[in-house]
């Protein structure tokens, strides 16, 4: 059986139990996504946007993981603005910018039966940030289907946490899709912070609508993982708005990040800047593919987008890919990426006043992606991640500590 | 302290050093001067360990240890240090971070508890006022944005800061304007012991005056053609290398 068809033979097993508990909105889509997901398959590495990684190994076999279901028609519970499966937000704003012809996204819509959703109304400004964990602890083989939605009305203001952990050294392959909505004059800072384990895979995609004078910064952090992808698709429709879309990776071992983004300017004014730094060492592979879309008409559109990376070894990999598709004639737009080494004489230099050659590359490579970090506006976070980055050079992280794996 | 025999490297696989000799005793200052490309800075290179420069043949002893059997680190914590004549730019280590791990990193070697923080922002201060170096410098990365003039001062401020018993300084007067030039070699002079010794290079006889050396070396192409006494700078100074290659 091909991979495809087991996916397809599980949804079709589960399909009525999936239907039994899940809102009405969801339902409506699955069969729907699953004959999209049928049609098209997994992408090959022939398909541009998946160049990268082999999506089809990545799930193959993996169709028999645990994966859990709902038990009950779940209610929603509200806590704040936070409420499991909104049924006044769903049928509003549910997979109406997810892109369905992904086959990752179609799957997701076929089999997910939870949506976290936050919705912070009119004018609302949260004072704290939120984080949301989602920590994998099974202890079988998992695969989980995760939905997120954020809905920001006009004039609202948030910072969320959207952070990833793993401890178990078992399996977990993973999608998700998360939908934000950011309204006029909205302010989001949406940060992903992945610390999870060499045993998971995780296919992340983040589709991101932006209204008029809206302002969004995105921090897409990974720390620790297995393979992971991100798609991350922001498209602005309102006038004179600012989107950041940045990020910082870390690996090493044989773990794979693929971040691949797409900005779509499809009005004029807006602004968008792109700030992504990688560190791959050992035998990890980094890539990143970063589109700007500039549509017709969209006059004095200003991005800049940079890619910086280091292989800090010579087995480690690292493909780059800026793009910019422009429609428009009075813009100023630009990209750049690098693919360097540590720099040898400042590691020299340190070496000299007796600082030992690891603690050196360790000291290089976290002033290289901390960068990053100090463009992130909240204080202790920023702290916090500093010296998240230093302990995970160290192997301090959790999952360095006594895990089979990391030794 | 230091002996080195019949020292060959190569660089870039071009023959660079052809056959040095030199000998360096406790509480000596020996200046090193030269043509432009003669490799007074590839035999420091050579010294600290450099692996970028590859040692053919000969032998360097320090105190009485094979020191090219030692890694750069290792040659750092037995007190020796190297003004750089390019110090390095590192974006984004803050001198702090830098000069905590150096410091830390030499204790640990010699068996002594790492410095608490409160310690340590003292040493920072104190040595701070020792070579005058301004507060601002140090809170910055590493050389980043620093002038010519700052950054040696700052290869000074370290050399205060982890009290090495050798030193190199490899043009550290080039480009200071005479006071600059002044509190380097001033400090200098105050960081010494009576065991400090110092391998001086330098194109001036004005660094010579402030660090009076015991002895002046003169490599031409790769070799020390002559050794006198603190008289040749001023000779050099007038007269050129010509005279000595005949
Ligand atoms: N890192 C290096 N890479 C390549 N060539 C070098 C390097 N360092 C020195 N050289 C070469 O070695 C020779 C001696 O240089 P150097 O030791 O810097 O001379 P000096 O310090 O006496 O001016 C020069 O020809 C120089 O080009
Ligand atoms: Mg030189």
């Amino acid at each position: 059986m091909s991979a495809e068809q087991s996916y397809i033979s599980l949804y079709q097993a589960n399909r009525e139990c999936l239907m039994a508990a899940s809102p009405e909105v969801m339902n409506t889509l699955r069969d729907e996504a699953i004959a999209m997901f049928a049609q098209r398959g997994f992408p090959s590495r022939k398909v541009e946007d998946y160049r990268y990684i082999d999506v089809q190994q990545a799930f193959e076999g993996k169709e028999q993981y645990s994966m859990p279901l709902p038990t009950l028609p779940l209610n929603s519970s509200k806590q704040g603005v936070i409420t499991l499966n909104d049924a006044s937000l769903l049928n509003r704003y549910y997979s109406k910018i997810a892109d369905n012809e992904d086959a990752i996204t179609a799957l997701n819509t076929a089999f997910t039966h939870e949506c976290i959703c936050i919705h912070v109304g009119k004018n609302q400004i949260l004072d704290h940030p939120i984080e949301l964990t989602d920590t994998f602890t099974s202890d079988e083989d998992q695969m989980e289907h995760k939905r997120i939605m954020i809905v920001l009305d006009e004039g609202a203001s948030a910072k969320i946490m959207l952070r990833y952990v793993a401890n178990n050294k078992t399996h977990i392959l993973t999608t998700q899709v998360v939908e934000v909505y950011v309204g006029d004059n909205a302010r989001l800072e949406l940060y992903e912070l992945e610390e999870t384990h060499t045993s998971c895979t995780r296919f992340n995609n983040v589709y991101m609508k932006v209204g008029r004078y809206a302002n969004v910064k995105h921090n897409n952090i990974t720390l620790f993982n297995g393979l992971t992808r991100n798609t991350i698709k922001a498209t602005l429709v309102g006038e004179f708005s600012e989107i950041t879309l940045n990020g910082c990776v870390m690996a090493d071992k044989s773990q794979v990040v693929d971040n691949n983004t797409l900005i779509r300017h499809e009005v004029p004014n807006c602004t968008s800047r792109e700030l992504y730094k990688y560190v791959v060492d050992e035998q990890a592979v980094g890539a990143f593919a970063g589109r700007v879309y500039v549509a017709e008409g969209a006059q004095k559109t200003v991005s800049e987008e940079v890619n910086q990376n280091i292989c800090a070894s010579s087995d480690a990999r690292m493909y780059t890919q800026p793009m910019l598709e422009i429609y428009a004639d009075d813009v100023k737009c630009s990209h750049g990426s690098t693919v360097g080494k540590l720099d040898e004489m400042a590691l020299f230099y340190m070496r000299q006043r007796g600082i030992p050659l690891a603690e050196a590359r360790m000291l290089l490579m976290q002033a290289f992606v901390g960068q990053v970090i100090d463009e992130i506006p909240i204080v202790p976070l920023r702290d916090r991640l500093h010296i998240m980055i230093e302990q995970r050079l160290k192997g301090e992280l959790d999952k360095c500590v006594g895990c089979a794996r990391c030794k | 302290m230091l002996e080195i025999k019949n020292l060959h490297a190569k660089v870039d696989g071009k023959e660079i050093l052809k056959g040095v000799d030199l000998t360096i005793r406790d509480g000596e200052i020996h200046a090193l001067m030269g043509t432009n490309g003669a490799g007074k800075s590839t035999l420091s290179n050579v010294i600290v360990g450099n692996p970028k420069y590859e040692v053919t043949e000969g032998s360097i002893t320090f105190n009485g240890k094979d020191m090219l059997a030692m890694t750069p680190e290792e040659r750092s914590y037995e007190g020796v240090f190297m003004s750089f004549q390019l110090p390095v730019e590192i974006p984004g280590v803050s001198m702090t971070n830098f000069m905590r791990a150096a410091v830390n990193a030499r204790r640990e070697a010699l068996g002594q508890e790492p410095l608490k923080a409160t310690e340590f922002l003292k040493l920072i201060r104190d040595t701070q006022k020792l070579v005058d170096i301004d507060k601002k410098l140090v809170s910055r990365s590493v050389n980043e944005g620093f002038s010519g003039g700052e950054k040696k001062r700052n290869e000074i401020f370290q050399m205060a800061m982890l009290q090495p018993t050798f030193c190199i300084l490899d043009e550290t007067d080039s480009g200071l304007d005479v006071d600059a030039l002044r509190v380097v070699a001033e400090g200098f002079n105050r960081l010494r012991t009576a065991q400090t010794s110092a391998l001086v290079i330098t194109h001036y006889q004005r660094l010579l005056d402030y660090i009076r050396p015991d002895f002046i070396h003169v490599l031409l192409d790769g070799k020390i053609v002559k050794t006198a006494g603190a008289e040749l700078a001023k000779e050099i100074e007038d007269r050129g290398f010509d005279w000595i290659k005949e």
